[in-house]
């Protein structure tokens, strides 16, 4: 049965008369016919005296009625009275509202932000440097490292990576030698077929692929994890034991990372290779022709560039996992902010130090 | 009031593979009363709370809250008794990425057509009540704990449920806090006829507000005391309700 609001006039005011059952439904469908009456500009009596059931929502109602200037009759019945009572002390406990802070200049914003990205800046150089000095430390005293820890992150991100890397680089292998193929035939050059892609996957792919592998398997899971334990208070009461999160979290995590790397470029190298020898094998060329091809053209020294920029990527994608899920804030929502500034950061580091070594590898000549 | 209680736990038993936490518990909590859950660590409470709130089902036997039985109810009747009844949860469980007054929000907007303002307005006097009302607009991750659970308790609150669980209310509180929790409690149960089902360690708070109590045990795996806590306190004979309320160590051999 839908409750109805009876307007009476009564001389120049206007008396509302409330039902006997106001409760969160009856408030809804009453909150609009209400406030229409309210809003006429006549003085305004609200008359609450045979309401039987009121709840939060129904003293909602009233209470938003009642500005000055209005009289409100209380409900008569004691249950309902208390509730009304009940509900304005809570909202008496209300401060007032806080104007708004301006918003500063735009001269201030930008001096902020340039601020901000250099103490960012300085941070990330602070957390190089402690974590380099971690290794020392560690170097220095041997025992006291985690090595089962280590192994287990090395299995996590390594032997555990090896399927997919597998599965890609034997996809890129392909699918590089038949996209190159398509333009390499009307030259009759199909032959060299493996000389380039041999050479792109050791020297570039290879360690990319696998950097992009490693941000988003690990990095991500590395800033997760260690977020969570930040926001646990762990990483805080480890420090407190008198144990350095550098040494107990981010080493056995950091020379995981940088050990994996070259061995999964690797795995990317190989697989790529094989893939590409299948897609050979089917354009008509054997296995000893691409063999005396690759050994042709390809030197060590082209692997050895590859093996070590992996190394450097894993140590760059590890460190930014680490970092973010260390420097995460307080809440669910920041291990999610965490884990994309990992894989996001990760790749981004990847590209531009990808750049420094193909700008350092031309001058050296390599 | 009427006669039916608030919830009837009749032969309830849970088992976790073959173990089993706890079995033949039965007891009512009558409307308008304030129910404490007791019991030492890991005997089960929290389960208990689970299984009166719906969200497990009993390995055996039947609980009925408001007169209807939780495993089986499904659809709208779910909601309609989801929509009378209230839970705090031990650590607040608010919702980090909402402020406090959009938690307590929340539940309006899922079962009520209140406009906004009206959400409002119910969101502040509820956080007021609790003495949060300053800090309606802050987010979970910028209070601290003993402010999250009030900030629970608010939400708890805002559908003026008939039946409020609360997981632990004090622990963590400071003693003024938690003292006025109590008295809030006390009231709203004396005024409105809300029933409370209350777990808690808290001796003080117990004798303050609980009108009965029953006693989890883990090594009776049920229940070893049920009445008045006061009366418990001063007459039990049992060697664990005797240990718990003079807060002494249990005795070698005991139980």
């Amino acid at each position: 049965m839908p409750e109805t609001l009876n307007a009476v006039r009564e001389g120049d005011a206007l008396r509302l008369v409330f039902p006997a059952r106001l409760d969160s439904r009856a408030a809804a469908e009453l909150w609009r016919p209400a406030h229409r009456e309210a809003a006429r500009g006549v003085r305004l009596v609200l008359d609450a005296r045979s309401v039987e059931r009121l709840d939060t929502g129904g003293a909602a109602l009233l209470q938003s009625l009642d500005r000055a200037g209005v009289e409100l009759r209380p409900p008569a019945a004691e249950g309902p009275r208390s509730a009304l009572e009940r509900f304005r002390a809570g909202l008496a406990k209300q401060p007032a509202p806080r104007a708004p802070t301006p918003a500063p200049p735009a001269v201030q914003r930008l001096g902020a932000a340039t601020l901000g990205a250099a103490t960012g800046l300085g941070e990330r150089a602070r957390f190089l440097g402690e974590a380099l000095l971690g290794g020392v430390a560690a170097l220095a005293r041997p025992a006291k490292f985690r090595w089962a820890e280590t192994l287990r992150h090395l299995d996590e991100a390594g032997t555990r990576a090896f399927p997919l890397c597998i599965l890609l680089g034997t996809l890129i292998g392909v699918i590089l030698a038949f996209q190159s193929s398509v333009p390499m035939r009307q030259f009759g050059a199909e032959i060299f077929i493996p000389q380039l892609v041999g050479i792109s996957l050791s020297r570039e792919l290879g360690p990319l692929m696998a950097g992009v592998i490693l941000a988003g398997r690990t990095g991500s899971a590395y800033a997760a994890e260690l977020g969570t334990m930040r926001v646990n208070e762990e990483v805080d009461a480890l420090s407190i034991m008198g144990l350095d999160p550098m040494g107990w979290l981010v080493l056995p995590r950091l020379i995981a990372a940088t050990l994996v790397m070259p061995v999964l470029a690797l795995v990317m190298t190989m697989t790529g290779i094989a893939g590409m020898a299948l897609v050979m094998a089917g354009l008509g060329y054997q296995w000893p022709a691409v063999a005396s091809q690759l050994q042709q053209w390809m030197s060590v020294s082209d692997m050895a560039g590859g093996v070590a920029k992996a190394a450097v990527f894993g140590a760059a994608i590890g460190l930014i996992g680490c970092r973010a899920g260390l420097s995460a804030g307080r809440g669910p929502r920041a291990v999610g902010d965490a884990a994309t500034a990992a894989v996001v950061g990760g790749i981004v580091a990847l590209v531009l130090l990808d750049g420094l070594f193909a700008v350092m590898f031309f001058r050296l000549g390599w | 009031m009427t006669a039916e209680p608030a919830i009837a736990a009749r032969d309830v038993a849970m088992r976790f593979g073959a173990r089993t936490l706890f079995e033949g518990v039965s007891f009512e909590v009558r409307r308008g009363e304030v129910f404490v859950i007791l019991g030492g660590s890991g005997c089960g409470k929290s389960t208990l709370l689970k299984l009166l709130i719906g969200l497990l089902e009993p390995s055996a036997g039947t609980i009925c809250v408001l007169g209807e039985a939780w495993p089986g109810l499904e659809g709208e009747a779910r909601r309609s008794l989801l929509r009378r009844i209230g839970v705090m949860w031990q650590s607040g469980a608010l919702l980090g990425s909402l402020s406090l007054a959009e938690n307590v929000m929340l539940p309006v907007e899922a079962h009520t057509a209140l406009p906004a303002e009206a959400r409002r307005m119910v969101a502040e006097s509820k956080l007021g009540l609790v003495g949060l009302g300053d800090a309606a607009g802050l987010l979970p991750a910028e209070i601290s704990g003993g402010m999250m659970k009030r900030a629970g308790i608010a939400r708890a609150m805002a559908l003026d449920p008939e039946i409020l669980f609360l997981d632990e209310p004090s622990a963590g509180l400071d003693p003024i806090t938690s003292a006025g929790l109590d008295e809030l409690m006390l009231s709203l149960a004396r005024e409105t006829g809300t029933t409370f089902v209350v777990v808690t360690h808290e001796l003080a708070s117990i004798l303050a507000i609980g009108d009965r109590c029953i006693m989890l045990d883990k090594q009776a795996r049920g229940v070893i005391a049920e009445g008045d806590p006061r009366r418990l306190r001063d007459d039990s004979t049992h060697p664990v309700v005797r240990a718990f309320f003079r807060r002494e160590p249990l005795a070698e051999g005991v139980a």
